[in-house]
């Protein structure tokens, strides 16, 4: 067996090897520290990094297993959060300048959750503003680069998770997905992201965007991996009204199951159009190869509504975030303007100099969305083609187990490519989007590259609170297209 | 669909940002082509569909209406980008 280096395990791997003491987490920790230190200067994956707290912790966690006291499945092991999820007394910044000193008094759940396994947190991952972006772009502090090529953009908004998987500057993630934010940078890192069924992770403490559409979920390097790090941040919270109360099944042992007799669905909308790349086709092909030759059965569905998914979107996201952005008016926490000389003014100008242009523009088609005279025709409307979209799903789902699709339509594009052209970006989610308006679960998988080598995913889709599906679906496409998952990148 | 600089400035005061001239224009430009590209919802006849506002209905959970005190006010005062005692310190409330 060759030997693989110590950050190029995968998480499961790296928890048993601490449980049976053949590494220290001291040791591991500083492994993962040491590769931010060598790379994150070129990705920039990271917002805030953090040594001193990820060592002690790490030691920490050596002294109490010396004991013989486990905290948890992920005992010593390194774990990166999006800096969406608050944790106490660490910087959560949401990538906004508006929250760029913003100290959480609490954790999010996801962040005991994670906690609780007695994972070590490395630092806080960077993302676009308020998870509003495709690219990382728009976040504050800088774009994240794609580790597999540094002039390329790492997809987003959970870019920053995404690229320090695929450049094994932790073992596995959490990110977030409102319309796509978890499988498309997954797809274009080449690696595993899960959007799980809204109401299956508690969204307390995660910084909200959109309320009915944003979920919190797993980004791993192998599909087991992210099927055992959903489970534990899976399960009821009674902190987030719309979390729901059914018992969390062992996702891990979804991962083998077979797929003979399996359904999986072709949206034939998903197909059509000139958007998509022949290569991201062939690739997608090769994970349905690899389905069907492990005796899957294909159907074709339709999806009718799907063409009308993006403007529904672009209605109902910017609508919800208009209205939780309304917190940011710089009395609590945060940034706020100085020299104002009332407090209308104060409010105002904070709020034009702590959004960037992504965050404002979206406010303010929300705001247009919502106001008086406009909400029939624009949110009302909006929220009426949700119900058509969710019901194509329901429908399909009659006839088949698992929506096989693109994840993104194209590789990973340049950085600046589609910076100027607001509704150019926003279609990089087109085939992402439909799943967070019916609150279905999906997965993104990767199942090939382009001639350049850059990662290509393709996506699961099933009915609610079906992820096992989706585990065993991505599970035997990795058994048959087991591609590299560590970017090839040295310090 | 193009919506007009009053209404971009109308919409920026109900949002509380202040809008410097040159963005007021690029917004509405921007603002416009976004909602003309939304309106092609309006080719859907959807005069019998109830809308969806949740994707999966859960009703409302009730609890019991219990006190719970924060424990630590100073963690969350710490936070305030002007602060005076136990207060957040705003500027005047009523202008001229």
């Amino acid at each position: 067996m060759t030997n693989v280096p110590v950050h190029e395990w995968t998480l499961l791997e790296a928890a048993r090897k601490v449980r049976e003491k053949e590494i220290s987490s001291r040791e591991l920790t500083g492994a993962i520290l040491a590769r931010i230190e060598a790379l994150d200067p070129k990705v920039h994956a990271y917002i805030t990094v953090l040594p001193e707290a990820a060592a002690a912790q790490a030691a920490a966690c050596d002294e109490e297993q010396a004991k013989g006291t486990l905290r948890g499945p992920f005992h010593g092991v390194p774990i990166g959060l999006k800096d969406i999820f608050c944790t106490r007394g660490v910087r959560t910044t949401c990538g906004s300048r508006i929250l760029h000193d913003f100290i959480p008094p609490y954790d999010a759940c996801v962040t005991e959750k994670v906690l609780g396994t007695g994972a070590v947190l490395p630092g806080k991952h960077n993302m676009d503003e308020f998870a509003m972006g495709s690219s990382t772009e728009t976040s504050f502090f800088g774009p994240t680069r794609n580790p597999w090529d540094l002039s390329r953009i790492p997809g987003g908004s959970s870019g920053g998770t995404a690229a320090a998987v695929a450049a094994a500057m932790c073992f596995a993630g959490v990110g977030t997905d409102t319309g796509g934010s978890i499988r498309q940078p997954a797809s274009l890192c080449g690696v595993v992201g899960v959007k799980p069924t809204y109401g299956r992770v508690s969204r307390y403490g995660m910084i909200a965007f959109a309320s009915s559409l944003d979920q919190g979920g797993p980004i791993a390097r192998t599909v087991a991996d992210a099927a055992a790090l959903l489970g534990v941040i899976a399960g009821y919270d009674r902190r987030d009204s719309t979390c729901v109360d059914i018992p969390v099944p062992d996702y891990l042992a979804a991962v083998e199951r077979p797929v003979k007799g399996l359904r999986v669905g072709l949206p034939k909308e998903y197909y059509e159009g000139d958007g998509l790349s022949p290569e991201v086709r062939a690739a997608v092909e090769k994970a349905l190869k690899a389905l069907t030759d492990q005796g899957a059965a294909v159907v074709e569905v339709s999806l009718p509504h799907t063409s009308f998914a993006l403007s529904t979107y672009y209605l109902i996201a910017p609508a919800e975030a208009s209205s939780n952005l309304a917190r940011y008016d710089g009395v609590r926490y945060g940034y706020r303007a100085e020299g104002a000389s009332g407090l209308i003014e104060m409010m105002s100008r904070t709020r034009a100099e702590g959004f960037g242009d992504e965050v404002k523009r979206r406010v303010m088609i929300g705001t247009y969305a919502l106001s008086a005279g406009y909400y029939d025709a624009f949110y009302g409307k909006a929220q009426k083609v949700r119900t058509l979209i969710r019901d194509d799903f329901t429908k399909a789902f009659e006839s088949a187990d698992v929506l096989l699709t693109p994840t993104a339509p194209t590789p990973a594009f340049r950085l600046g490519e589609k910076t100027g052209d607001p509704l150019t970006m926003y279609l990089s989610d087109i085939y992402t989007i439909p799943c967070n308006l019916a609150g279905i679960p999906g997965i993104s998988v990767p199942c090939g590259f382009s001639a350049e080598g850059l990662p290509i995913g393709a996506q699961l889709l099933s009915k609610p609170f079906r992820e096992e599906t989706l585990f065993t679906a991505a599970g035997a496409i990795e058994r048959v297209l087991p591609l590299r998952r560590v970017a090839p990148l040295e310090g | 669909m193009a919506i007009t600089r009053e209404e971009v400035l109308h919409v920026a005061r109900l949002a509380r940002l202040s809008l410097p001239e040159a963005e007021a224009e690029r917004l509405r430009e921007q603002l416009s082509a976004i909602l003309d590209y939304v309106k092609q919802l309006d080719r859907l006849d959807t005069r019998d569909v109830v809308p969806t506002s949740h994707a999966v209905e859960t009703g409302t959970p009730f609890r019991d209406d219990v006190v719970e005190p924060f424990g630590d006010r100073e963690a969350l005062l710490a936070n305030a980008p002007d602060r005076h005692n136990d207060c957040f310190r705003v500027p005047r409330i009523i202008e001229d």
